[in-house]
C-alpha cells in the first residue's frame, strides 16, 4: 500500500527474518521482583481481610434469608402481579444475588488477600514427543497389516459398500414425521389450497361476523377470516395461517386493475392474503392514507393501488388477492379460493 | 496400588484423601492437577463466563422441566392472570403462564433461565473474539478453536429451540419466518418443514419436538464439547500473554490449589449472583404480553433473541425487488418450473455461511499466508498482528451491521429517522462497511505500533514541561525500564513471504496466490526495536542534547 | 485535586471521563424528557359544551392558512368537511395540531388550546358534516368491563392494533420515518375517537368493524396493561428482545468485565 507506512521499519532496516531468534534481540529479564502487598506486611490488614471475608459471607447468609422473606412473606399464587409479585420476585432474586455473591466475592477476596500470590512457573512440554508419534504410527500400522484391510481389498470395499448403506433406512424412518400419511404431491398440493371457496363468507377475526359491503368505508381495515374456521375442531391453526385476509377499500379513481381482476373488488373494497409472500409474517400494518402494506418482520412493503405489489424491502411477489363479491344478503363473500398459493414461496410453487 | 504400609496419614483430611486414593487411584490426577499453573488475566475469564452460565442453565432448567407442558392441545385458560382469562390457547403457553404468575419463585427461575441463556451465548461470543484477536487459536489450538466454534452453533440452536417453547405469539411469529426460510431450501424444503412441523404450518407437533432438542440432544452435544473442549485445555495449557519472565516455553500464573481454585470457585458464584441481580430487576421476555400464538396477529417489532438477530438483519437487509427484477426467479426444468427463493437463500445462507466458514477455516487460512507453522503459546498483543487485527474487525462490521438491521424498526422510532433510509444505510454500510474497517484498523494498528517503538527509543512522555533558555517548551521524556521496555520490544510479527519454489523448483499457481495475500497482508509492517536501534537512539540524544520531543529520526 | 492531576494519564482516565460525560449527557436528556412528559400528564379531559360560533373565530385564525377559511382543504391540509368532533378533539386534544411543522405524521406535544377553545372547535368543525361525535361518558366507561371482556379486548386488540402498535402498546414503525406512538398515557377518550377517526395513516375502526362495547373492552385492556406494572421488574421499554440483547451486551457484560478486573487484579 502506501510508501509511508514502511517509514518506520524499512529505513532502520529493521525487518528481521521471521521466526526472530536473530543475535540483535533485547533479552528477556525475567519475572519481575515480587512486590508485597500490605497483608504480607501488616498484621492489622491481615485482620482486617479476615473480617472482610467474614462480612462477605454473612452477607450471603443474610441473602439467603432474605429469600425465605420473599417466598413466604410476600404470598403466593393469585397475589396483583404488579405490585406483590413483582416484590415477591425482587426479594427472592435479590436474596438469590446477595447469597450468591456474599460467597463468591468472600472467597475471592480471601484467595486475593490471604492467599500467597507469589507468581509459579510451570514448564511446557511438548504435546506429542517425537518418540511416542513414532511409535503410535509403527502400532496403528502394524493393526493395519494384521487385520488385513490393505491385502483384502474386496471384502475391504463391500464392507464399506454396506456400511455406507446401511444407514439409509434410518433417514427414510423419519418419512413420517408428517403425520398426514399423505403421497409426496398431496403433501406439497396443500399450500395450494385454503378454506375460501365460492359463497364463503368473510367474517371479522377474532369474533366471527359477517362484513356488509356497506360497513367497509374508506380507511378502514378488516382483519377477515373465513366464515367456519372458529368451529373448526382439528387444524384451526393450520387453516388460518393460509386463510386470514385483510379487506379495505380504496377510491376507485386511485386503483390499477389488472386484466382478468376487473371484477375481483366490489366497489374498491379488496381483500388481499394477509401472509406475507417473503416469509410468512402476517402483513397486518395498512397506511390509510398511502395505501402501504408495511410487514413488521422484515418491512416488506407492499402498494394497494397497484395490486399489492413489492415496493420496499425483502418480498419476492406481490400478495394474492382473494376475488370477492355480494351475496343475495349484502354480506362479502368470496368468489373462489385463492388464485395462487399464499405465503412464503417454494420450491414447487412454479 | 498404594502401599499403605509405607504411608500413614497424619491427619483426618489425609486419612479421608488416602481412602479415596487407594480405591480411584486419585493420586495421579491430584498430582498432576494439584499445582497446575494458570495465567490470570482478566480477559482470560470470558470461556468462564460461557461455562458457569450453563451450569445455571443446567440448573434453572431443570426446574422449569417440573412445571412445563410441551402439549399444542388447545385449552381455555383460567389461571390468576387476568387480561388473559377465558381466551383460547395451548397448553404450552398456559403451563408457561402457570409457571410465571401461580408456581412460586417461577417467574423469577425463567428470567434466570433466559437471562442465562443470553450471557451464555454473549459469553461465548467475546470468548471468542478474545481468543481470535489474540491468536491464541494457532498451533497447537487449532483443534479446540473449532470445537469452540461448534460450541457457539450449539448454544445458537439450544437458545433458539427454547426461545420457540412458551408457544406466545412473539415466538410463533419467529416459527414461521424459519418455516418461510426452510421452505426456500431448492427441491427439499417444503418436505423438510413438512417434517419439521409435523404437516402444515403450525400443526400440533412442533413444541414437543423442539422440546426434546431443547432440554435433551442440544444440551447433552454442549456437554460433550464443553468436556472435549476442557479436556484439550488440560493437554495445550493455557496461552499467557508476552511479558517478563514470560516464554513460549514455561506459564507465569497461579497454581490451581489454593489461589486459582478458590478464584475460579468463586467466580461461578459471582456470575450466578449477576444474573440472580438482573433477573430481580429486570424482565425478560414478558409471554403474557404477547399472548397466545396465533396466526392472525403479529407484534410490532417482533425481532429474535440477540445471537439469531443477525440472520434476521441480514433477510431484511436483502431487496426482494430490483425495479422490475425480482430475486424470486421460477425456472423451467426438463420436469417443470420450480422456484428458487434467492431473495431469503441469498440472506439466510450467505452471511452464516461467510462467517462461520471464515471463523472455523481462519487458522489454516492464516498459517497458509504466513507460513508459520510452529507452537504459539505467547498471545499477540493485537496491535502487533495488524492484518489479522484488521480482518477480525472487518468481520465484526459486517456482522453488526446485518445485527442492526434486525432492529431497524427501533432504530428508526429511536432516533426519528425514516425506517426506509435505516434499510439503505445498512444496506450500503453492510457491503462497504468491512473494506473500510480492514482498512482504518490496519492503519491505526500500525500507527499504535510505530508509537511504541517510539516509546522505546524515545522514553515515555514524564508529564513534566521544561523551558528551554531560549524561553521554547519541551516535555521531558524517561527512559523505559528493561520490564516495561520488553513488554514493548517482545513481539515476533511475521513477514511478507515471496513465492517459493517447491521440491521441483517450481513456483506453483497456488503458491502465487498465497504470495499475493501474503504480500497483501504482511507488506506493511513494523518491526520491533533491536538494541542496536536502541543503542543509536541514545547517541543521537546525546548528540541532539537529549529530551527532544517526538524526534522521529529512527 | 492533586491526586486527580496525577491520575490524568492512566489508561482509566480516559473511562472514566466518557462515563462521566455520558452521565452528565444522559442526566441532561433525561431532565429534559421529564419535563416533556409531565407537560403531557397536565392535559386532562372532562366534557365541556362547544360553542360554535366562537369555534369559527379560533378556526379562521389557526387553522384556515392550511385547511382553507371554510375548512374545505387546501394543498397544504385536507377537508374537515365530515370529520366530525372526534376528529378535532383527538388533534387539537394531543396537540398534533395545529401542526408545528409539516413532516411525515403530525406529532403529539402540548396542547395548544384549553379545554373550552377545544370543544368550540369540535363544534364548529362538527357543524360543517356529520361526522363521529366525541364518545360519551357510558362508552369510556372501563371499570364496569368484566375480566372476560377484558381478555376479549385483549384479543382484539391483538388482531386489530398491535402490528403496528406492539403488543404491550410500546409503538412501533411505519414507513418513511412514520410511526405508530405508543398507547400508554393516552388517555381513554383520545384511545377512543383514535379508532374511530382514523388520525394520519391509522385506519378507521367504524362501529361495524369494532363495536362501540368492543373499543370499551379494548380500552379496558390498555389501561389494565398500563396500571398493572410489570411483575418481573424494569420492563426495559417493553421493546422486546432488542432492548433485553442490548441489556446483556451492555449491562450484563460490563458487571462481568468489571468483576473480572478486580479478581484478576492485584490485592494492594
Amino acid at each position: 500500500m502506501s510508501d509511508e507506512s514502511h517509514g518506520g521499519s524499512r529505513n532502520s532496516g529493521a525487518v528481521d527474518p521471521v521466526g526472530q531468534g536473530g543475535v540483535d534481540q533485547f533479552h528477556n529479564p525475567g519475572l519481575p521482583h515480587h512486590a508485597e502487598r500490605i497483608t504480607d506486611k501488616d498484621p492489622r490488614a491481615v485482620k482486617r481481610a479476615e473480617t472482610q471475608v467474614m462480612v462477605l459471607f454473612i452477607i450471603s447468609v443474610i441473602g439467603t434469608v432474605l429469600f425465605f422473606v420473599g417466598y413466604f412473606g410476600v404470598g403466593h399464587s393469585g397475589i396483583e402481579i404488579g405490585t406483590k409479585l413483582r416484590l415477591q420476585n425482587t426479594l427472592i432474586g435479590l436474596g438469590t444475588a446477595f447469597a450468591m455473591l456474599g460467597i463468591g466475592l468472600g472467597i475471592i477476596h480471601w484467595a486475593k488477600a490471604l492467599m500467597p500470590d507469589h507468581e509459579s512457573v510451570e514448564l511446557r512440554h511438548e504435546i506429542a514427543p517425537e518418540s511416542q508419534r513414532a511409535e503410535a504410527q509403527e502400532i496403528i500400522e502394524t493393526i493395519l497389516e494384521e487385520s488385513g484391510m490393505d491385502r483384502r481389498k474386496v471384502l475391504r470395499n463391500t464392507l464399506i459398500g454396506a456400511v455406507l448403506v446401511a444407514p439409509i433406512p434410518a433417514v427414510f424412518m423419519f418419512r413420517d414425521l408428517d403425520r398426514s400419511q399423505l403421497g409426496a404431491n398431496a403433501m406439497v398440493d396443500r399450500l395450494r389450497h385454503t378454506m375460501w371457496a365460492k359463497g364463503v363468507r368473510l367474517v371479522r377475526d377474532p369474533s366471527g361476523l359477517p362484513i356488509k359491503a356497506s360497513d367497509v368505508q374508506l380507511g378502514s381495515a378488516f382483519h377477515v377470516i373465513p366464515e367456519g374456521l372458529n368451529e373448526l375442531k382439528e387444524g384451526k391453526l393450520n387453516e388460518k395461517a393460509k386463510a386470514v385476509v385483510l379487506l379495505m377499500r380504496l377510491p376507485e379513481d386511485k386503483m390499477t386493475v389488472s386484466p382478468g381482476r376487473e371484477t375481483w373488488n366490489v366497489d374498491g373494497i379488496v381483500a388481499y392474503s394477509k401472509i406475507c409472500t417473503h416469509v410468512g409474517c402476517p402483513v397486518a400494518l395498512y397506511e390509510q392514507q398511502t395505501h402501504h402494506l408495511l410487514c413488521p418482520c422484515h418491512q416488506s412493503t407492499f402498494d394497494l393501488t397497484q395490486e399489492c405489489k413489492v415496493i420496499f424491502g425483502p418480498a419476492g411477489h406481490a400478495l394474492p388477492q382473494l376475488p370477492i363479491e355480494v351475496d343475495s344478503e349484502g354480506y362479502l363473500v368470496a368468489q373462489s379460493d385463492f388464485q395462487e398459493p399464499v405465503g412464503p414461496s417454494y420450491w414447487e410453487r412454479g | 496400588m498404594t502401599q499403605t504400609s509405607e504411608y500413614t496419614p497424619k491427619t483426618s483430611t489425609g486419612r479421608i484423601a488416602n481412602f479415596v486414593n487407594e480405591r480411584t487411584g486419585a493420586a495421579g490426577m491430584v498430582k498432576e492437577f494439584g499445582r497446575k499453573v494458570f495465567p490470570d488475566h482478566w480477559s482470560f475469564m470470558f470461556g468462564e463466563v460461557a461455562l458457569y452460565s450453563f451450569v445455571i442453565l443446567l440448573l434453572s432448567g431443570t426446574f422449569l422441566t417440573f412445571f412445563f407442558d410441551p402439549s399444542m392441545a388447545e385449552t381455555h385458560y383460567d389461571g390468576s392472570y387476568i387480561p388473559l382469562r377465558g381466551v383460547e390457547m395451548s397448553v404450552a403457553y398456559e403451563s408457561s403462564l402457570a409457571i410465571s404468575f401461580d408456581v412460586r419463585g417461577g417467574l423469577f427461575m425463567r428470567q434466570v433461565h433466559h437471562w442465562s441463556a443470553l450471557l451464555f451465548v454473549a459469553g461465548m461470543s467475546v470468548h471468542m473474539l478474545r481468543i481470535f484477536f489474540t491468536g491464541a487459536f494457532r498451533r497447537p489450538r487449532e483443534l479446540n478453536w473449532v470445537v469452540g466454534g461448534v460450541l457457539l452453533i450449539l448454544g445458537m440452536a439450544a437458545g433458539f429451540t427454547g426461545y420457540s417453547l412458551p408457544d406466545d405469539l412473539l415466538s410463533g411469529n419467529g416459527l414461521r419466518i424459519i418455516d418461510g426460510v426452510i421452505k426456500a431450501i431448492p427441491v427439499v424444503g417444503t418436505y423438510i418443514s413438512f417434517f419439521l412441523f409435523g404437516g402444515e404450518f403450525p400443526g400440533t407437533a412442533i413444541i414437543g419436538r423442539l422440546y426434546m432438542l431443547h432440554i435433551l440432544l442440544v444440551p447433552a452435544l454442549i456437554l460433550l464439547m464443553i468436556v472435549l473442549h476442557l479436556m484439550m485445555v488440560v493437554i495445550h495449557k493455557h496461552t499467557q500473554y508476552p511479558g517478563p519472565g514470560r516464554t513460549e516455553n514455561n506459564v507465569v500464573g497461579f497454581p490451581v490449589g489454593p489461589v486459582y481454585a478458590a478464584k475460579a470457585g468463586g467466580f461461578f458464584f459471582v456470575v450466578f449472583g449477576v444474573v440472580a441481580f438482573i433477573s430481580a430487576l429486570f424482565t425478560i421476555n414478558p409471554i403474557w404480553n404477547y399472548g397466545p400464538y396465533d396466526p392472525s396477529p403479529v407484534s410490532a417489532g417482533t425481532q429474535p433473541d440477540w445471537y439469531i438477530g443477525w440472520v434476521d438483519g441480514a433477510l431484511r437487509l436483502m431487496p426482494g425487488v430490483l425495479g422490475d427484477f425480482s430475486f424470486e426467479r421460477n425456472v423451467a426444468l426438463p420436469w417443470g418450473e420450480n422456484t428458487f427463493v434467492f431473495n431469503v437463500l441469498l440472506p439466510a445462507l450467505g452471511p452464516a455461511m461467510l462467517i462461520l466458514g471464515l471463523m472455523f477455516t481462519w487458522p489454516w487460512i492464516e498459517r497458509w499466508i504466513t507460513k508459520d507453522n510452529r507452537e504459539h503459546h505467547l498471545l499477540d498483543r493485537p496491535r502487533n498482528a495488524p492484518f489479522r487485527t484488521a480482518v477480525g474487525v472487518a468481520g465484526v462490521v459486517f456482522y453488526c451491521t446485518t445485527w442492526a438491521a434486525a432492529s431497524s424498526d427501533l432504530i428508526a422510532t429511536h432516533f426519528h429517522v425514516s425506517l426506509n433510509d435505516v434499510t439503505y444505510w445498512l444496506r450500503t454500510i453492510f457491503i462497504v462497511g468491512p473494506f473500510i474497517a480492514f482498512w482504518i484498523t490496519r492503519r491505526i494498528c500500525l500507527s499504535l505500533q510505530r508509537k511504541d517503538r517510539e516509546t522505546v527509543l524515545h522514553g515515555r512522555e514524564a508529564g513534566i514541561i521544561i523551558m528551554s533558555p531560549e524561553g521554547g517548551f519541551t516535555e521531558k521524556h524517561e527512559p523505559l525500564n528493561e520490564y516495561k521496555r520488553w513488554r514493548l520490544v517482545s513481539f515476533d510479527t511475521p513477514v511478507y513471504v515471496p513465492a517459493q519454489p517447491d521440491e521441483d523448483g517450481k513456483i506453483t499457481k497456488q503458491e502465487k496466490r498465497r504470495a499475493k495475500w501474503s504480500k497483501f497482508f504482511l507488506e506493511d509492517r513494523v518491526a520491533p526495536v533491536t538494541p542496536a536501534e536502541l543503542e543509536a537512539a541514545h547517541h543521537h540524544h546525546e548528540v541532539e542534547g537529549g529530551d527532544e520531543p517526538k524526534a522521529l529520526g529512527h | 485535586m492533586k491526586a486527580l492531576s496525577q491520575r490524568r494519564r492512566s489508561p482509566l482516565a480516559v473511562f472514566a471521563l466518557l462515563v462521566i460525560g455520558l452521565m452528565v449527557t444522559g442526566g441532561l436528556y433525561a431532565v429534559a424528557a421529564g419535563s416533556v412528559s409531565e407537560a403531557k400528564a397536565a392535559e386532562g379531559s372532562q366534557a365541556t359544551v362547544g360553542n360554535a360560533e366562537n369555534g369559527q373565530k379560533l378556526f379562521a385564525a389557526n387553522c384556515a392558512t392550511c385547511h382553507g377559511l371554510s375548512a374545505e382543504g387546501s394543498n397544504s391540509g385536507p377537508s374537515l368537511v365530515g370529520v366530525g368532533a372526534a376528529s378535532v378533539d383527538f388533534q387539537v386534544g394531543t396537540g398534533r395540531m395545529p401542526m408545528q411543522m409539516q413532516g411525515p405524521q403530525a406529532q403529539a406535544k402540548p396542547a395548544q388550546f384549553d379545554e373550552q377553545q377545544t370543544s368550540d372547535l369540535a363544534s364548529y368543525v362538527a357543524s360543517l358534516g356529520a361526522g363521529p361525535a366525541i364518545p360519551s361518558e357510558e362508552e369510556l366507561d372501563t371499570k364496569s368491563v368484566s375480566d372476560e371482556d377484558l381478555a376479549e379486548g385483549g384479543a382484539i386488540f391483538r388482531v386489530n392494533c398491535a402490528m403496528c402498535h406492539n403488543a404491550a402498546a410500546a409503538g412501533g414503525a411505519l414507513t418513511r420515518g412514520k410511526f405508530a406512538p405508543t398507547l400508554s398515557g393516552v388517555t381513554e377518550k383520545h384511545i377512543y375517537e383514535a379508532m374511530v377517526t382514523g388520525p394520519q395513516n391509522m385506519p378507521v375502526f367504524n362501529d361495524s368493524n369494532i363495536t362501540p362495547e368492543e373499543k370499551t373492552q379494548v380500552i379496558a385492556y390498555l389501561k389494565q396493561l398500563e396500571t398493572q406494572g410489570s411483575p418481573g421488574g424494569n420492563a426495559l421499554g417493553s421493546l422486546g428482545p432488542v432492548a433485553e440483547g442490548l441489556f446483556i451486551w451492555t449491562a450484563g457484560l460490563g458487571l462481568m468485565v468489571a468483576f473480572t478486573i478486580w479478581i484478576t487484579s492485584r490485592h494492594a
